[in-house]
């Protein structure tokens, strides 16, 4: 479970940049020499294809963002920065996992995902993956509950993000 | 009009207005030293690519202009990386072109292939990959723009060999394609209107200059704004010549090797006026003890350096020059922020710190200092600075010579200083006294370097001795690394692990007149002018002194690493003063 302390050091930040060979390298390599700590990165397509998204939750002190802001700002493929407020933002992630057993013999499960909002993508007589789109501490939950059922396989993509409409 | 890509690649050079290139050639690189042999520009053939990095160095350094340098893929790339590292942590602006093997053969480990984007994306402002040839001449455009402007730095061009090859229509470089390079220039009015209002009620203020007020060239607006102020001057190893040393209200150099007054004001400041300086470690000391009482004004170019080390309470993100004369133009409408009065206790204090802390050294100041036998490296570089033309420029290595150069060289103008700061680069001397006097050929250029520093890279006087380069290098030849040494002293009781060199092998004479250079060598204090005075009669070919120097010595005043500047050790002979 994330605690608190470790909620207020995450922070949305997502980066416009040129979709060129080397800039994830760029990024990558920034965070890493400066140690900042990264989370979890998504990068994707936008609508333009000479950009690409880049989507970073990074654990840094909240004194320390607008350091890797401005630095992240100076890489000259990166265009635009936004700093997401997790409170202000809707986000969300996907999971995917597979656990070992069927979930046809087993009603907990079953009610679990359901509950959950989770769906069976696949399902064997011994083996089940399932899927869940959801905010990430929603995941950090689910993940933990999933937890006793037996975990063969788990896969989670790093949030992306976007600002909410209405603000809460 | 057709043009091979090696072609478009020196016409754009061409374009840019490149005079001279330093370089050494090899497989990948071969295509584009063919149109060399047609093109205006000079080449200079280095004996090791980071001397074609560090020539560069100086060749901006002292110009303003950026430096060029060319070398091919594999080693020849990952031989400038140094030079490139030492240039990305100065702010010096110079662009390297590697070769690289064919597009085709990329990430296939070919022949002397390395990820030089890769290896450099760390130490370059920026980098390319060429892999189309109709986007030479963009890209080039590009390059010089990002290491020219804003905070100025190194970019590097890799240049793959099938582009070189390649015949395109070769077109003028249109627009530039940089959407995410935004470079700051005029400040904010409220943030000067916050700082002048800050200068205008403090009473204890001191100036922290660095690098960037001469890369701004804004020495003339400097001197500006000290003269409506009367604010006492520091400026940093990197901002040296940024305001004349002798003038009255310049208090010398912060840090590590600075001036008593120049630590000690800026400690006890109640407001730090810092212009292009980077709050580095070697001038904060312990970052928390670092002028506590202070408050901060801190104007620099670079927006990720506001608030980096210390959080200030009034940033200005903006070119120094232009930051400078805004403020001088709000400060010439407000007679508090002119007022000596308020300031007048502590311009006072400073003053006295100065004059009872200077640099000084046993014998220092003496008519006869051959009495004490050995030569004082301090007094060397006083005699240099005393027997040659003014606009001399001075280039040093890395060690305890170079930080008496800085102490004791009497800086004058902007551009006349040339060293390795940030990096701390051994072998920097030779290679950037070259660039700066291909850069500068009517003024003496003059390395203090360290005997240990110009193993380093002293091939590179071949190269001044082939292409007529006449620079001018004094060895403070104390047979140790001696800035090691001192620490082993201090820290390490005394315990002198791995840092003998021996006096006389090499024999440093011998190698200089080997390389075709005039070789001199001095051992008593006497003869040290006239040493002096025949290297500077010597116009056509490079000339080596080897002034064997008092190995002793310690640089004065230090603060030890990690301590807090109040922590300041000042030579024995000052101990005693009060502070
Ligand atoms: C390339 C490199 N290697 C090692 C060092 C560490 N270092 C700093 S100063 C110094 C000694 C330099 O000796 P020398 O050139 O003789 O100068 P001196 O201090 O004796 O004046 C060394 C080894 C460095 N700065 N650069
Ligand atoms: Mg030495």
């Amino acid at each position: 479970m994330t605690n608190l302390t470790a909620q207020t050091r995450h922070h949305l930040v997502t980066a416009r940049v040129e979709n060129k060979a080397g800039v994830l390298l760029r990024v990558a390599g920034l965070f890493s020499r400066r140690g900042y700590n990264i989370i979890s990165l998504a990068v994707a397509p936008t609508d333009d294809p000479a950009f690409s998204r880049i989507s970073i939750v990074v654990d840094v002190e909240s004194n320390l963002l607008q350091q890797v802001i401005d630095q992240l700002d100076k890489l000259i493929n990166v265009v635009a920065i936004t700093e997401l407020d997790p409170e202000e933002a809707t986000q969300a992630e996907l999971l995917l996992a597979t656990l070992a057993r069927s979930v046809e013999h087993d009603a907990d499960l079953g009610v679990l995902i359901q509950s959950a909002g989770a769906s069976i993508v696949e399902m064997t007589d011994q083996a089940t993956t399932i899927q869940l789109v959801a905010e990430p501490t929603v995941l950090d939950d689910f993940e933990e509950k999933l937890r006793s059922y037996g975990i063969s396989e788990l896969q989670r993509t790093g949030a992306v993000a976007l600002p909410r409409l209405v603000q809460l | 009009m057709k043009l091979t890509g090696a072609q478009a690649l020196i016409k754009s050079l061409e374009r840019e207005g490149v005079e001279v290139l330093f370089g050494l050639p090899g497989g990948a690189i071969l295509p584009v030293y063919d149109p060399i042999i047609d093109s205006s520009i000079r080449h200079i053939l280095v004996r090791h690519e980071q001397g074609a990095g560090h020539a560069a160095e100086g060749y901006a350094q002292v110009t303003g202009r950026p430096g060029v340098a060319m070398v091919t893929s594999g080693p020849g790339a990952t031989n400038i990386v140094t030079a490139l590292a030492d240039a990305y942590m100065d702010s010096v602006p110079i662009v390297v072109i590697t070769g690289q093997v064919a597009t085709t053969s990329i990430g296939t480990d070919a022949f002397q292939e390395v990820d030089t984007t890769g290896i450099t994306a760390s130490v370059t402002k920026h980098n390319w990959l060429i892999t189309d040839a109709n986007d030479i001449s963009r890209i080039v455009a590009e390059a010089f723009h990002v290491a020219t402007t804003g905070r100025p730095g190194p970019v590097l061009i890799d240049f793959p060999k099938d582009v070189a090859n390649a015949t395109i229509d070769y077109e003028e470089p249109g627009e530039l394609e940089l959407p995410g390079y935004r470079v700051a220039s005029a400040p904010d009015e409220r943030s000067v209107a916050a700082a002048v209002e800050l200068i205008a009620a403090a009473e204890r203020p001191v100036l922290y200059v660095g690098g960037g007020v001469i890369k701004a060239d804004a020495a003339k607006e400097l001197a500006h704004f000290v003269g409506l102020t009367g604010i006492p001057v520091t400026t940093t190893l990197m901002a040296r010549g940024a305001y004349p040393d002798a003038e009255a209200l310049h208090l010398g150099m912060p840090g590590m090797h600075g001036a008593f007054a120049a630590v000690t004001a800026i400690q006890r400041c109640d407001l730090l006026i810092s212009f292009g300086a980077r709050f580095d470690d070697r001038v904060t000391g312990r970052v928390e003890d670092f002028a506590k009482g202070a408050k901060v004004i801190h104007v620099d170019i670079d927006r990720a350096e506001i608030g980096k080390v210390r959080r200030p309470e009034v940033g200005i993100v903006a070119d120094c020059r232009l930051a400078i004369s805004a403020l001088n133009e709000q400060i010439a409408k407000n007679s508090a922020a002119q007022s000596r009065d308020r300031i007048a206790t502590w311009v006072e204090r400073c003053l006295d710190w100065k004059q009872r802390f200077p640099f000084t050294y046993e014998g220092a100041g003496t008519a006869a200092p051959g009495d004490i036998g050995r030569i004082k490296p301090q007094f060397v570089v006083e005699e240099l600075r005393r027997l040659t033309p003014p606009e001399t420029i001075l280039v040093a290595g890395v060690g305890q010579h170079q930080m008496w150069a800085a102490q004791h060289w009497g800086f004058v103008d902007p551009r006349s200083w040339v060293n390795s700061g940030g990096l701390g680069t051994m072998g920097f001397a030779v290679p950037a006294a070259i660039g700066a006097k291909v850069g500068c050929p009517s003024k003496m250029v003059w390395a203090v370097d360290g005997d240990g520093c110009f193993q380093m890279t002293a091939q590179e006087l071949v190269t001044a001795s082939s292409e007529r380069i006449p620079v001018k290098i004094a060895i403070l030849n104390n047979a140790y690394l001696g800035m090691v040494r001192q620490w082993q002293h201090m820290f390490y009781e005394q315990r002198y692990s791995e840092v003998y060199l021996s006096p006389d092998l090499p024999d440093y004479v011998k190698w200089a007149e080997a390389m075709g250079c005039v070789g001199l060598r001095v051992t008593d204090p006497k003869d040290v002018a006239a040493a002096i005075e025949q290297a500077n009669a010597v116009n056509d070919r490079p000339v080596v002194v080897d002034f064997r120097t008092d190995s002793m010595e310690h640089v004065f005043p230090m603060v030890p690493a990690g301590a807090s500047n109040d922590e300041i050790l000042v030579h024995p002979s000052q101990a005693d003063q009060p502070r």
